[in-house]
């Protein structure tokens, strides 16, 4: 009888671990992705100025400095959020990146252009936001596979139902046109 | 820290109990509850204000308002290593030596600092400097600095506490007599007689060795954050050859935050080498130890992706 109560006991303390588990680490992907989405609408917010700061230096390279915001326009327009917009958003805001990194290939180009105040501290924002968006997205990616695993593995995948537990997509770079843009442009530099 | 105040307990307690075996009219405790409640308030007082003292100990300034491109661009990696950290971004202080060095400080990662030196902004590139951060923001997400920050600052407090009832016992209240009734008292008296005074002894020293320990697996560690976070193990290694050739002694960093720094501060011979004695009183693990980790890990991640290792950081 006592064992019995005692087995139950431990049961009944693992479920309550894993589902908490379970919880905590949905929540964690949430708010990753949430990051992701705060860091784009900082480079939403942030190119315009950007690109007003250099639009006198670089009259030479209007095409790619108008490339860059209708990029831009086109990632603002985009109306999904969430987990299940995955896709549609990371279509638009490659298409950003790709620009973005042809803008930076460009400035490379020309070495006296660089002296100029204005476009070092725009290499180096343009630099730091690429990162952050790569950063967030890495975290993202890191967390939700963790979350895919823990529910995927044995003993926990029998409480995934109860904590109401799905796979989530990862941050993937899908069109393989994009995804050939921007390593084109870094092997020349 | 809860050892520590159970440790101080011990020493107390312990005191009290030999006494009082030893000798007739001594009933109430007041060592014990002397030593404890010192002991309590030492660590409270080391825990709220490790962080504080080992920043004005070093000199630094906070970076609030920046105005060259490196510090922006310092600004900058902060705030990118603390979203691929999922942590908010510390504070960033600038120490004002041309040695290149960094550490991070603080109570846990909602309340952290990141000091680094002119030194490193210098000579360290983007990547570099982003490992580094990376390496440090490490220790903030694995709780390193609460525990590395509040033993800084144990580690005086038991020397202090040490010497102070050195002096009053010196002065004779467990004189001859006492000691002739302790024999009386029998074997069991005289054993826990005999622990407790070597307790007394190695006090400081434990608390070293812990705080040695402690220190360089956790650099290990720290440093794998690094490349998990940036990805990029290669710029570690890097930034921690140019440190180390560095060399020079970072003459504002005192003894007793040795154990924070990315590398070791007073440039000791022991670090660098391997054995009984450097695994015993060294802070920082062997640099090429470190550094070959990292190379390993980068190679073999080189090789996994066939080359375009560049690509990943604009992927």
């Amino acid at each position: 009888m006592w064992v019995l109560l005692i087995l139950v006991g431990i049961v009944g303390l693992w479920v309550v671990t894993a589902y908490n588990g379970l919880i905590s680490l949905k929540n964690q992907t949430v708010n990753a992705f949430k990051q992701i989405d705060v860091q784009l609408k900082r480079r939403h917010d942030l190119i315009p100025n950007l690109v007003d700061a250099v639009k006198g230096a670089m009259d030479f390279e209007r095409s790619t400095l108008e490339a860059v915001i209708q990029a831009r326009n086109q990632a603002v327009k985009v109306n999904a959020s969430g987990p299940e917009g995955v896709k549609q958003i990371s279509q638009a805001e490659n298409a950003l990146s790709g620009a973005l990194s042809r803008l930076l290939v460009t400035v490379e180009r020309y070495p006296d252009l660089k002296a100029t105040g204005n476009i070092g501290q725009l290499q180096e924002e343009l630099t730091s936001t690429e990162n952050r968006i790569a950063f967030a997205r890495q975290l993202y990616n890191d967390t939700a596979t963790q979350y895919n695993t823990k529910q995927q593995q044995f003993p926990t995948t029998l409480v995934a139902g109860l904590a109401h537990a799905e796979r989530t997509d990862l941050w993937e770079i899908e069109d393989q046109a994009e995804r050939a843009v921007p390593q084109v442009d870094l092997s020349r530099r | 820290m809860i050892g520590f105040v159970l440790f101080f307990a011990w020493l107390g307690f312990g005191g009290d109990y030999i006494w009082a075996l030893s000798s007739t009219h001594h009933p109430f405790p007041w060592i014990g509850i002397m030593l404890t409640a010192v002991a309590i308030v030492t660590a409270w007082y080391a825990y709220k204000t490790g962080p504080e003292k080992v920043l004005w100990a070093t000199g630094a300034h906070e970076l609030t308002d920046p105005q060259t491109d490196a510090e922006h661009q310092v600004v900058n990696v902060v705030e990118e290593m603390a979203i691929a950290a999922g942590v908010p971004r510390p504070r960033i202080w600038i120490v004002p030596d041309d040695d290149p060095n960094a550490f991070a400080t603080g109570h846990d990662p909602r309340d952290s600092h990141i000091a680094v030196t002119q030194g490193l902004l210098r000579i360290c590139n983007r990547d570099e400097l982003q490992a580094v951060i990376g390496h440090e923001l490490g220790h903030v997400k694995n709780l390193d600095v609460r525990l590395m920050t509040t033993l800084a600052a144990l580690v005086g407090a038991v020397l202090l506490v040490r010497d102070g009832m050195g002096r009053m016992m010196g002065r004779g209240r467990l004189g001859r007599d006492s000691g002739r009734r302790v024999k009386d008292a029998g074997p069991l008296v005289a054993i826990l007689l005999a622990l407790w005074v070597i307790s007394w002894i190695i006090a400081p020293l434990v608390t070293q060795l812990l705080a040695f320990a402690v220190s360089r697996r956790r650099e290990y560690l720290a440093d794998d954050m690094s490349a998990q976070f940036t990805r990029n193990p290669l710029a570690l290694a890097s930034a921690l050859e140019k440190i180390e050739s560095a060399g020079a002694p970072t003459e504002s960093i005192k003894r007793g935050a040795a154990h924070l720094c990315i590398a070791d501060p007073l440039g000791r011979r022991l670090t660098n080498h391997e054995g009984w004695l450097a695994d015993t009183f060294a802070t920082h693990p062997p640099m090429g130890m470190r550094i070959s980790r990292l190379k390993g890990m980068g190679y073999a991640q080189l090789k996994k992706e066939g080359g375009s290792f560049t690509s990943s950081a604009l992927g």
